[in-house]
């Protein structure tokens, strides 16, 4: 079984190496990008039972920080998404201080609100370019040595990223830390009553959560050499929730899957027009319909059924 | 000797938007012994447990334990104090492994709950106390299941060992026999008999049969208020509390 998890694993990875060769790179990064956006966001809905409503607010922050150091301050790649996430950690800090003593819905709309706050901001603030964003970002050399113009070495820097993050959101749900988590989610006055303090691991799930959006974020700005107000707007946050149920909260792999079959659908469908969000909001009804554990919930639902 | 009382109430009273839940209880649990709380359903019974472990403010009066003044204390450092509680409702983790309950209560010693970066083998060090305490309460066979799976009077008997784990000084069980079996009942009355020796308990229980096997001492609880307090003998000959009862139970 352990096995047969690493073979799955390295088969994906061995995926992510070839794919560029058969697909367009930028379409594969923008993959990556929601991807591991979806999969932070999954850290505290599927694994701490938060649902944030504000989670734009971190990835967006991010971008702009990221965009802005490396554009005007100069700073390397490498140093600018650092910034970004960062920002986005401390970002988190200050939101989920806010948020964590809710529960629930009220969780959601305080995080909804905050988010707003942010996105007023970014809206008013100079360093953002207002309503035009940040645009032509220079990607510059990674580590001084990596031209990141370079479509291939772009796309194998976001890869990089993407594993680095995935792993690190694998490696807390499956730590110490993780386990607490999970005991909270299923019952928190239990867990009280076993003598934790379920705010403080409810607030460094949620800091955790807020970096790794913030990595994604301004991965995404280098990627795409833009930062724009689309990324803090609200339907960003109420997309990432919809790319998580899609694929499947309760796995680690679900909102991966679901931010790919969003953003190729999106992709497809960019013909026609504003019918996008009429027809992704179809396909969502559906599948929720379809598949209450969210696609990858529903295979591996099957798989066990059939072993 | 002046600690000989483990745990203390003074006119510990409770309202929710005037309706008086809990009214003027003084409450005392000598150390070492098994103490049952007992009343008519909405007594107050649980709002007591809930005051005493800090799970609800009191509206008024005092709790000591250990001496210690706790009223202002928040619930999980009581737990850590060694004041530790089980639920009416039987409170487990459901999507855990039945191991992994148990091994959560355990993790509080290892001081790394907070640790992110470490993989979780580093708890499997737990896992043969663990497998002690499933053993010690007959669900050795279930440890690798997942929890929700479990039939009911199994997961009271994981609610207790979860509870025993933490090793607690004073343990609150409140109606660990409800809707169990007989067989069941026999085996977590001998749990907690086991159990007792060197903790003290105080429990919450229906089963009339069970507190006069168990316990050592009595309260009886009614509107809010202590009705009695003495050894089963003495306070089930009490006129008001056969009154209480039987009054109850036409309602
Ligand atoms: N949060 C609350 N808000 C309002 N009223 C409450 C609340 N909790 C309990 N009560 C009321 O307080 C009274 C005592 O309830 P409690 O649950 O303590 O009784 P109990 O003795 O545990 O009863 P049972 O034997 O049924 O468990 C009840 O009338 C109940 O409706
Ligand atoms: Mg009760």
């Amino acid at each position: 079984m352990k096995n047969l998890q690493t073979v799955g694993y390295a088969a994906l990875l061995l995926l992510g190496l070839v794919a560029p060769f058969a697909v367009y790179p930028v379409l594969l990064m923008k993959c990556l990008c929601f991807g591991l956006f979806a999969c932070a966001f999954n850290l505290l809905l599927g694994y701490a039972g938060l649902l944030s409503f504000g989670h734009a607010a971190f990835l967006g922050m991010a971008g702009y920080i990221c965009g802005y150091t490396v554009q005007s301050l100069g700073f390397p790649p490498e140093l600018g998404i650092l910034a970004g996430t960062a920002t986005a950690g401390l970002l988190g800090l200050a939101i989920g201080f806010l948020a964590i003593r809710r529960s629930g819905i009220y969780f959601a709309m305080i995080t909804l609100a905050l988010a707003q706050i942010v996105y007023f901001f970014c809206l008013k603030a100079q360093f953002t370019g207002a309503e035009d964003g940040l645009q032509g970002v220079p990607r510059g050399h990674l580590f001084g040595v990596f031209d990141l113009s370079q479509p291939l070495t772009m796309y194998y820097t976001v890869l990089a990223i993407f594993v680095g993050g995935v792993w690190i959101i694998h490696r807390t749900v499956h730590s110490p830390f993780g386990q607490i988590l999970k005991s909270i989610r299923d019952n928190e006055p239990r867990a009280i009553s076993l003598g934790y303090d379920v705010d403080r691991f409810k607030l460094l799930a949620f800091v955790l959560s807020a970096a790794l959006a913030g990595l994604a974020g301004a991965t995404k700005t280098m990627v795409f050499q833009l930062a724009s107000l689309t990324d803090v707007h609200w339907h960003q946050s109420g997309e990432v929730v919809l790319m998580t149920l899609l694929g499947g909260m309760g796995t680690i792999f679900g909102p991966v899957v679901g931010a790919i079959v969003l953003v190729l659908l999106q992709d497809w469908l960019t013909g026609f027009g504003s019918w996008v969000v009429v027809l992704t909001g179809l396909i969502f009804i559906i599948c929720v319909l379809a598949f209450r554990r969210g696609i990858l919930g529903e295979l591996l639902a099957l798989k066990a059924r059939m072993l | 000797m002046a600690d000989d009382h483990i745990l203390e109430t003074s006119g510990l009273t409770k309202e929710f938007r005037g309706f008086v839940a809990v009214n003027g209880v003084d409450l005392k649990v000598r150390r070492g012994s098994i103490h049952a709380l007992i009343g008519p359903n909405g007594a107050g019974k649980t709002t007591v447990f809930n005051l005493l472990t800090k799970f609800l403010e009191p509206t008024r009066g005092r709790i000591t334990f250990n001496g210690r003044d706790i009223t202002a204390e928040r619930p999980a450092a009581l737990a850590r104090r060694g004041l530790v509680r089980s639920f009416q409702i039987s409170a487990v983790f459901p999507h855990l492994s039945v191991l992994e309950n148990v091994r959560v209560a355990l993790q509080t010693r290892l001081g790394t709950a907070f640790h992110f970066w470490k993989s979780e083998r580093t708890l499997n060090k737990l896992n043969d106390r663990a497998m002690e305490l499933l053993e010690a309460v007959d669900l050795g066979a279930f440890a690798g299941l997942i929890t929700v799976e479990l039939p009911y009077g199994r997961k009271r008997a994981l609610e207790i060992a979860t509870t025993l784990a933490l090793e607690p000084e004073l343990m609150l069980l409140d109606e660990p026999t409800q809707g169990m079996g007989h067989e069941d009942i026999d085996r977590v009355v001998e749990l907690i008999r086991k159990v007792s020796t060197n903790r003290t308990i105080l429990m919450v229980e229906h089963n009339l049969s069970v507190v006069s096997h168990l316990c050592d001492r009595i309260t009886v609880l009614a509107r809010g208020s202590v009705l009695a307090e003495g050894p089963y003998d003495e306070v089930s000959q009490n006129p008001q509390v056969l009154e209480a009862y039987v009054g109850a139970e036409h309602e």
